[in-house]
């Protein structure tokens, strides 16, 4: 039975769907990433299995169980904020004791629950602090100790990453899926940074105008974009689109190469590419231009700094991509078509 | 720069501009309330009045005959227990009102339109109603409570010094709650919603959220809303002149009354001069006391 | 996850139970507050439509029109009192001393808020403590120097000496709605050519009206409120405003005309608390900017 469920989720705020119809299964222990650009739904979503937004349709279960009509505190779920929402005006010790005090918690168990999770998080010598004598860092700490000592059978995390510079970020992350790995605890998170989805998910649901797009592995949503909005919203720079005669296809910047740099012999599709401007930026080049028979569409190459081969601007060189690394989609409706319905 | 350029480029210049935009208001503050603030002083140690308008030295003597009329003293006693008292209940009720207030039910905008009334009646007029409400033949509260057999004699809400005082407080905190609920509500709206929704995931109920999470926030604005609240309440004298001149027997007298009475329809300019001079020590009190546990409870 | 120790139709019900008693306690704390704050208003709203054969019977059920409700005292207090003329004071005094309170509290609280100064946040403290000083401290020695100057028993009095009231809350408010217009406009137009003045004028004045719409409010508002200063200024009629006039002239001898004194309430309080009423989300964004950055 799935940890976390839902079926046929919509969320409608007036004319507005911000949600529509989602169906999701979360497996044990695995970390699920709702991504998508702001105003996709996926706040919304989460909102909605924590109890903090009613649904207009559908069915969330929790443990096989059906939630709807039960409040937050009784879904055994816990939540971090985009901005931790830690109580200013408490400690740390106090902020983690506010859950177990709510729930009637005596004091002797509580603060050996309280000593507990901070130990988990090794924020014992803030326990006295209040939050705004704490880093950016140190918060997230604090949010994660408090979420974690009611033991609850599912985190929520909003984007709680977004408000730190970038420099502490990537610390954070790893302070984030180090603990996940260790409590193995069921995890949706939230984010619009397809980077720190990659890096992160287990599994990702790619969402736009309150759909999921495509849910799978990150190596299957990269590869394998389900449609035009996956192939693009993944990657960075994004897939390179290009319109034939009644599809589209297209295939990543980096997998776009110059002649003879390509290291198998297989099938590859050579294309002629006019490059207008180079960027250098230390470990990478990006290429921009446009390949013949398509000079209104903007083409990115992406080299490692180990490709040395000279490029020289406002010339036209021979590039090529693997055959079966060129992804087709459909004209009009933008999802994927497999290749062999193709005649190419 | 040279004079011409500084001459031309004047209109840019910040600290000419701030003079120039801050003085009109500041001489006009200081003609019209410093002046009068000194010339309060001056009377008080003269023994001026409509009767003998120059302007006698005469020492301590003004304030002694002021501190030993029992009167005075029975008015500074009014003067800080009316607000206090008052002020008190309007915290309690306006916090309750904020509440209520932030919510969405049906029939919203005619509770706030009857909850504001109150408030934005001019004070005298506000207390007109009450007069009429409290009188001691034909009030419809007397009557609903001897059509209940609760008593029989009308209760004389204005004529009895206990029923009277309570009145006073009553009509302030009747008149401020609204202001105050306003100043709350801007609080409550300015809390995190991350904040309120932590507090439902973490599983707190209505009470203890209010008590150990919103009201503790709430706390520097609770205090300004008490700061306005008293000092609409020490400097206020329609309240008390129209509901009852200061009586009966002087039982809710306040400074500002005493001195009018005594100051303009007496003609003891002096007098009510040194009697108004004591509004001061309790408004500064007050304020700084309200001020310091305000800044106890240092928040955010 | 197991749910096998816990009732979860039961914690369903509960929770439902919960948000009905909150919905019964909103509605029963809003009607109690409702009626509390209107009572006295609404006696004042029957009353003056009542006989004064019905109303002045001691034991009639004061709620109910046990005679025909009618217009007389309405009559009275519009054909036989000053009231029209109370009214129009107190609407040219409030416009007079809202046109000066504008004119002298607007620049000031632009300098307070952006200009940087060395004295600014004494300035700010000094603001607070004229508010401190209130006209029940002041009139005794003011009503001498508006006869000094023979202005009493004139409108000219009250427009004069309002604005002591009006300029130190309303600097205050100003400031908070300057310090929420970001200074990027107007140095963007400095750096298009204007000097600061055109700067302000052009960019920033614009996007203060709702500040200015909540000033002129508040100053309309005090004036109108005012008694202290009204009662020992003016003494006659013609020139009492409708906080003095309405208490004292509605009153012969000992006999009080209770019907058209409460009409005269009612005419002037509900137009008040619809407009207020109407405009109170602006009242509190502009009152949040002020608490909060001022």
């Amino acid at each position: 039975m799935a940890v976390v469920e839902v079926r046929d989720l919509s969320k409608h705020f007036g004319d507005v769907v911000a949600v529509d119809g989602v169906d999701l299964r979360s497996e044990e222990g695995e970390f699920l990433v709702l991504l998508g650009p702001s105003g996709c739904g996926k706040t919304t979503l989460l909102r909605m299995i924590a109890g903090l937004e009613q649904p207009t349709e559908g069915e969330i279960l929790l443990g096989g169980e059906d939630v709807i009509g039960l409040p937050p505190r009784a879904r055994r779920i816990a939540m971090v904020f985009q901005s931790y929402a830690l109580y200013p005006h408490m400690t740390v010790a106090n902020n983690i004791a506010f859950p177990l005090k709510a729930q009637g918690m005596d004091p002797g168990e509580r603060s050996a629950k309280v000593q507990w999770a901070a130990e988990l998080f090794g924020i014992e010598r803030l326990l006295h602090r209040r939050p705004r004598q704490l880093s950016g860092g140190e918060r997230q700490r604090v949010a994660l100790a408090r979420a974690l000592v009611r033991e609850p059978t599912v985190f929520l995390l909003d984007e709680p990453l977004s408000n730190l510079d970038a420099k502490l970020r990537a610390a954070a992350r790893d302070d984030l899926m180090e603990f996940q790995r260790r409590i193995g605890i069921t995890t949706i998170y939230v984010t619009h940074d397809q980077v720190e989805a990659m890096g992160m998910g287990d599994r990702i649901a790619v969402m736009n105008h309150g759909k999921v797009r495509q849910l799978g592995t990150p190596e299957e949503v990269y590869h394998h974009p389900a449609d035009v909005f996956v192939a693009q919203f993944l990657g960075s720079p994004p897939m390179n689109l290009l319109e034939a005669t009644n599809f589209l296809f297209g295939f990543r910047p980096e997998q776009f190469l110059p002649e003879g740099i390509a290291e198998d012999e297989g099938d590859r599709v050579p294309f002629t590419f006019h490059v207008n401007r180079i960027e250098y930026l230390g470990s990478e080049r990006y290429l921009y231009g446009h390949v013949r028979e398509h000079d209104e569409t903007k083409i990115i190459a992406m080299l490692p700094a180990t490709v040395t081969l000279p490029l020289a601007v406002d010339q036209d060189h021979k590039f090529s991509v693997a055959r079966d690394q060129i992804r087709f989609f459909d004209r009009d409706q933008g999802h994927k078509i497999p290749a062999q319905t193709l005649n190419l | 720069m040279t004079t011409a350029a500084r001459k031309r480029y004047l209109s840019d210049n910040p600290r000419f501009l701030a003079a120039l935009f801050m003085s009109p208001a500041v001489i006009y503050i200081i003609a019209l309330v410093g002046f009068p603030f000194v010339l309060a002083i001056v009377y008080a140690f003269t023994d001026i009045s409509t009767g003998n308008p120059e302007l006698d030295f005469v020492g301590l003597e003004t304030f002694r005959r002021v501190l030993a009329d029992p009167v005075f003293r029975e008015a500074l006693w009014n003067t800080f227990w009316f607000a206090v008292i008052a002020n008190l209940l309007v915290v309690v009720l306006a916090t309750a009102l904020a509440e209520v207030l932030i919510k969405d039910f049906k029939g919203k905008w005619l509770v706030r339109f009857l909850v504001l009334l109150p408030w934005v009646a001019p004070v005298s007029l506000a207390t007109i109603t009450w007069l009429w409400t409290l009188d001691s033949i034909f009030s419809p509260i007397d009557w609903v409570l001897r059509e209940l057999g609760l008593i029989t004699e009308n209760m004389y809400w204005l004529g009895r010094p206990g029923s009277a005082m309570a009145s006073v407080v009553a009509v302030q905190t009747w008149r401020i709650v609204p202001l105050a609920a306003v100043i709350v509500m801007a609080g409550l709206i300015a809390i995190p919603g991350e904040i309120n929704d932590a507090v439902a995931v973490d599983g707190a109920g209505s009470w203890r959220k209010r008590f150990q999470v919103t009201i503790p926030l709430l706390a520097p604005i609770i205090a300004v809303a008490v700061l306005f609240g008293v000092i609409l309440t020490i400097s206020d004298m329609s309240v008390v002149y129209v509901l009852t001149r200061g009586g009966p027997t002087h039982s809710t007298q306040v400074l500002s009354t005493w001195a009018f009475i005594k100051g303009i329809e007496g003609g003891a300019l002096g007098q009510g001069a040194a009697v108004a001079l004591f509004l001061l020590p309790v408004l500064i009190g007050i304020t700084a006391v309200v001020l310091r546990l305000a800044r106890r409870r240092e928040v955010l | 996850m197991t749910w096998q120790d816990t009732d979860v139709p039961a914690l369903r019900r509960t929770a439902e139970r919960r948000r009905q008693l909150g919905r019964f306690g909103t509605y029963t704390a809003a009607i109690l507050f409702a009626f509390f704050a209107a009572f006295p208003f609404s006696w004042a709203l029957i009353s003056m439509f009542k006989q004064s054969n019905d109303l002045y019977v001691k034991d009639n059920n004061p709620f109910w029109f046990n005679e025909a409700p009618t217009l007389e005292h309405l009559r009275l207090l519009f054909l036989e009192t000053n009231y029209l003329t109370f009214i129009g004071n107190t609407l040219v005094v409030g416009l007079a001393v809202t046109l000066i309170t504008l004119a002298l509290a607007l620049p000031a609280a632009y300098a307070l808020a952006r200009l940087r100064l060395r004295w600014g946040e004494r300035m700010g403290i000094a603001i607070f403590l004229v508010y401190l000083i209130p006209p029940t401290l002041l009139f005794i020695p003011m009503t001498r120097v508006i006869t000094n100057l023979g202005l009493q028993e004139s409108l000219l009095s009250l427009i004069l000496v309002y604005p002591t009231i009006t300029i130190p809350i309303s600097s205050w408010l100003l400031m908070g709605f300057f310090k929420g217009i970001p200074m990027d406009l107007e140095e963007q137009a400095m750096v298009d050519g204007h000097s600061r003045i055109g700067a302000i004028g052009r960019v920033v004045l614009p996007l203060m009206f709702p500040g200015i719409v909540a000033v002129v409010v508040f100053a309309f508002t005090l004036s109108a409120h005012e008694f202290i200063y009204a009662l020992a200024f003016n003494k006659s009629s013609a020139v009492k405003t409708i906080a003095t006039g309405v208490p004292t002239e509605l009153v012969r001898g000992d006999v009080f005309f209770w019907q058209s004194l409460q009409g005269a309430v009612i005419l002037i309080a509900v137009p008040i608390a619809l407009v207020f009423n109407a405009f109170l989300d602006r009242f509190i964004s502009g009152f949040t900017m002020g608490a909060v950055k001022g």
